[in-house]
C-alpha cells in the first residue's frame, strides 16, 4: 500500500497534452494533476479518454506536430520539463521505462527478439554479452515463456499475440526501472500467464521500491491488483478512488463502466451500453495527488 | 449442415530442427449459425487455426471445409466473401499511410460494391465512430478506434462466416459492449457464423454457445457456456483458466 510519508517518486502538475489539427487544437489530456509512490497506480478508462498519451507525455514521446505542457513533471524532487531531448534520453529507459499498447509495431521486425532485449540490459548496464544473454533468457522464463531458447531466435512476426507483448514486458522490465508505465501491457494474455506477469510485476513493487503506472481496460484486473485507480474520460481525471473500492465508485460514468462487463456466472442477452453525459467533459479534473 | 468442419488439422511452421508444430490434431465441427469460442494459453495456436482457414498459414495438413466446401491450399475471391477475419492485432492489420476512407473503399470496390460512399457511412455508423474519423490515418486514433476500424472493414463484404482473433482485448469496457452487441446483432440478422478466439472467459460465455481449450497446440476440451458458467470443466487445464479468472491474487498473498 501506499504510505503518504513517503515522498513521491512522480509529480506531475497541470498536464496538457495537445493536437494542432485543421479544425482547431485537439486536446488529448487535459490539465490533470497526479502523484505517484512506491505504488501501483491504475488508470482506467474509455478508449480515446487520454491514457496513453498521459504514459507518453511524462516520457516525452508525444509525436509531433503534438505537444506536452504541463506547470512540472518531477521524478524524485527533479522537474523533467526544462531537459533537453539528450537528457531525456538518459531518462527513458534507465529510469522510467514504458510498456507500449502496440508490442509488435515497437519491436524492430528485422531484429531477433533476443538481441533486442540484450541491447535494452546492455545500453545501461555494462554487461558482457554473455551475461546479458542469460539475463535475457532468464527474463524470458520469468514471464512465463515456454521455450526461451526458441523465442530468443525468433524475429517478432514468429511470435503469438501474448509472446509478443510478453517480450515487450521482459525488456522494459530488464533495465530495473524506478518507474514502470505498462500500457494495458497482459491484453493479449491468457489469465494464468495474466497472473504470472502481474506477479512479476508486483515483486518489483512491493521489494524494490518500483512505482508503477497501469493502463488498462480491464476494470476487475485494476479492482485487484492496484493500490489506486485514476478514472479517465475527456482527456480529465473524474474519479479518484482506492482500487479495492472501485465497485462501489460513485461517478455515473465509472458505473456506466463498471456495469458493461460480461460476467461469467451472470448471464444476459444484451450488454448494458454507457450512457455519455456531454456535462461530464466540463467538469473539473479531480486531483489524483496524494 | 456445418459453416466450419476441422478434421485432424496439423499446422506447423519451419522445418528441420527448426520446426514449430503450432496446432497438432485439432478437430471440431462449428454449425451454420452458431459462435464457437477459441480459448487457452497464449501461444497455444488459436490465431494459428484461424490464419489456416483463412490462407495465411500455408503448411498444413488434414481437412478443412467451409460451408460445405473441402478447402485446398489456395484461397480464391470468393472464398473472401464467405468468411472475413478480424486479427488479434489492431495495429499491424491496417496500413499506416491509408485513411479509414482508403481503408474501407478499396474493400469495398475489390467486392465489386456500388455506393460506396453511403456503404463507408453506415459501416463507421455501425462500428460507432462518426463520420469526422473517416479521413483519418491510423495513427490518429486510439487503440479501440483502430479496431473499430477493422471490424468495419471485415464487415464490408457482408461476409457470412466471421473470424474473429481477440475482437475486443484491445477495447475499453463501453466500447467492447457495443461491439460486442453489435456482433451479437449482426448474428441474429445475418444468420453469421462466428468462430471467436478471447482469453476472457466472461467474453466467450458471453458470444458462444460451446468452446474449445486449447494448451500446447492441443485441444484438451470442448465444453459448452453452461459447462464453463458451472464450473464444470473436466481438464485440470480449464479449471486452472477458470481458477485465475477469478482475478489477481498476490503470490505472497496466496502463501
Ligand atoms: N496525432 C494525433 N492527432 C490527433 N488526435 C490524436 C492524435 N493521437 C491521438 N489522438 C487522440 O487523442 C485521444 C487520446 O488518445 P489515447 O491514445 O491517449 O487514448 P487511450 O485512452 O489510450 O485510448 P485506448 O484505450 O483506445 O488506447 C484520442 O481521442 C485520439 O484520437
Ligand atoms: N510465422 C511463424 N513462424 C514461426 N512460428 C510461429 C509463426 N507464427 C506463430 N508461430 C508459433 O506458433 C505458436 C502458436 O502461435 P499462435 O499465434 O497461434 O498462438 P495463440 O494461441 O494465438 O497465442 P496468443 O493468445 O498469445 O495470441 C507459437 O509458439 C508461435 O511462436
Ligand atoms: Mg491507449
Ligand atoms: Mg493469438
Amino acid at each position: 500500500m501506499s504510505d503518504p510519508s513517503q515522498p513521491n517518486l512522480l509529480e506531475v502538475e497541470d498536464l496538457w497534452v495537445r493536437f494542432p489539427t485543421r479544425s482547431g487544437v485537439f486536446d488529448a489530456v487535459r490539465g490533470i494533476s497526479f502523484s505517484l509512490g512506491k505504488e501501483r497506480l491504475g488508470i482506467v478508462g474509455e478508449s480515446g479518454s487520454g491514457k496513453s498519451m498521459t504514459g507518453r507525455a511524462i516520457l516525452r514521446l508525444i509525436r509531433k506536430p503534438g505537444r506536452v505542457e504541463a506547470k512540472r513533471i518531477s521524478l524524485e524532487g527533479r522537474d523533467l520539463m526544462p531537459l533537453s531531448e539528450k537528457e531525456m534520453r538518459a531518462v527513458r529507459g534507465y529510469q522510467i521505462s514504458m510498456i507500449m499498447q502496440d508490442p509488435k509495431f515497437s519491436l524492430n521486425p528485422v531484429l531477433k527478439v533476443g538481441q533486442q532485449i540484450m541491447e535494452a540490459y546492455q545500453v545501461h548496464t555494462k554487461g558482457s554479452n554473455a551475461e546479458a544473454r542469460q539475463k535475457t533468457l532468464d527474463m524470458l522464463e520469468a514471464v512465463a515463456i515456454r521455450d526461451p531458447e526458441r523465442v530468443f531466435n525468433a524475429y517478432p512476426h514468429e511470435m503469438s499475440g501474448g509472446m509478443g507483448q510478453r517480450v515487450m514486458i521482459a525488456m522494459m522490465m530488464i533495465p530495473d526501472p524506478k518507474i514502470l508505465i505498462a500500457d494495458e501491457p497482459t491484453s493479449a494474455l491468457d489469465v494464468s500467464v495474466q497472473t504470472q506477469v502481474l506477479d512479476i510485476m508486483d515483486k518489483l513493487v512491493r521489494e524494490r521500491g518500483m512505482g508503477l503506472i497501469f493502463i488498462s481496460h480491464d476494470l476487475n484486473l485494476v479492482a485487484s491488483f492496484c493500490d489506486r485507480v485514476l478514472i479517465m474520460y475527456g482527456g480529465r481525471i473524474v474519479e479518484v478512488c482506492d482500487a479495492d473500492k472501485l465497485h462501489e465508485a460513485k461517478h455515473p460514468y465509472t458505473r456506466g463502466l463498471l456495469n458493461s462487463l460480461p460476467q461469467l456466472d451472470k448471464p444476459c442477452d444484451k450488454l448494458e451500453v454507457l450512457k455519455r453525459d456531454p456535462a461530464w467533459r466540463d467538469e473539473p479534473s479531480v486531483s489524483g495527488v496524494l | 449442415m456445418s459453416g466450419i468442419i476441422l478434421k485432424d488439422l496439423d499446422v506447423w511452421f519451419g522445418q528441420g530442427a527448426n520446426r514449430v508444430d503450432a496446432v497438432k490434431n485439432a478437430n471440431f465441427a462449428v454449425p451454420l449459425g452458431e459462435s464457437f469460442g477459441l480459448v487457452g494459453e497464449s501461444g497455444s495456436g488459436k490465431s494459428t487455426i484461424l490464419r489456416a482457414i483463412t490462407g495465411l498459414a500455408e503448411t498444413w495438413s488434414g481437412t478443412i471445409i467451409i460451408d460445405g466446401k473441402t478447402l485446398g491450399h489456395k484461397r480464391d475471391s470468393e472464398f473472401y466473401k464467405t468468411v472475413q477475419m478480424v486479427f488479434q492485432d489492431p495495429y499491424a492489420s491496417l496500413h499506416p499511410r491509408h485513411t479509414v476512407d482508403q481503408v474501407l473503399s478499396e474493400t469495398l470496390s475489390l467486392h465489386g460494391f456500388d455506393d460506396i460512399e453511403n456503404r463507408i457511412d453506415k459501416l463507421l455508423l455501425d462500428v460507432g465512430l462518426g463520420p469526422s474519423f473517416r479521413f483519418r490515418y491510423p495513427h490518429q486514433l486510439s487503440g479501440g478506434q483502430r479496431q473499430r476500424v477493422a471490424i468495419a472493414r471485415a464487415l464490408a463484404p457482408e461476409p457470412r462466416i466471421l473470424l474473429l482473433d481477440e475482437p475486443t482485448s484491445a477495447l475499453d469496457v463501453s466500447v467492447q459492449a457495443e461491439i460486442l452487441n453489435l456482433l451479437t446483432d449482426l448474428r441474429a440478422q445475418r444468420g453469421l457464423t462466428f468462430l471467436m478466439v478471447s482469453h476472457d472467459l466472461s467474453v466467450v460465455s458471453h458470444m458462444c454457445s460451446r468452446m474449445a481449450v486449447m494448451q500446447n497446440g492441443y485441444i484438451v476440451e470442448i465444453l459448452s457456456v453452461e459447462d464453463m458458467r458451472g464450473q464444470n470443466a473436466s481438464h485440470p487445464y480449464t479449471r486452472h483458466l477458470l481458477a485465475s479468472s477469478l482475478g489477481f491474487t498476490s503470490s505472497e498473498a496466496a502463501q
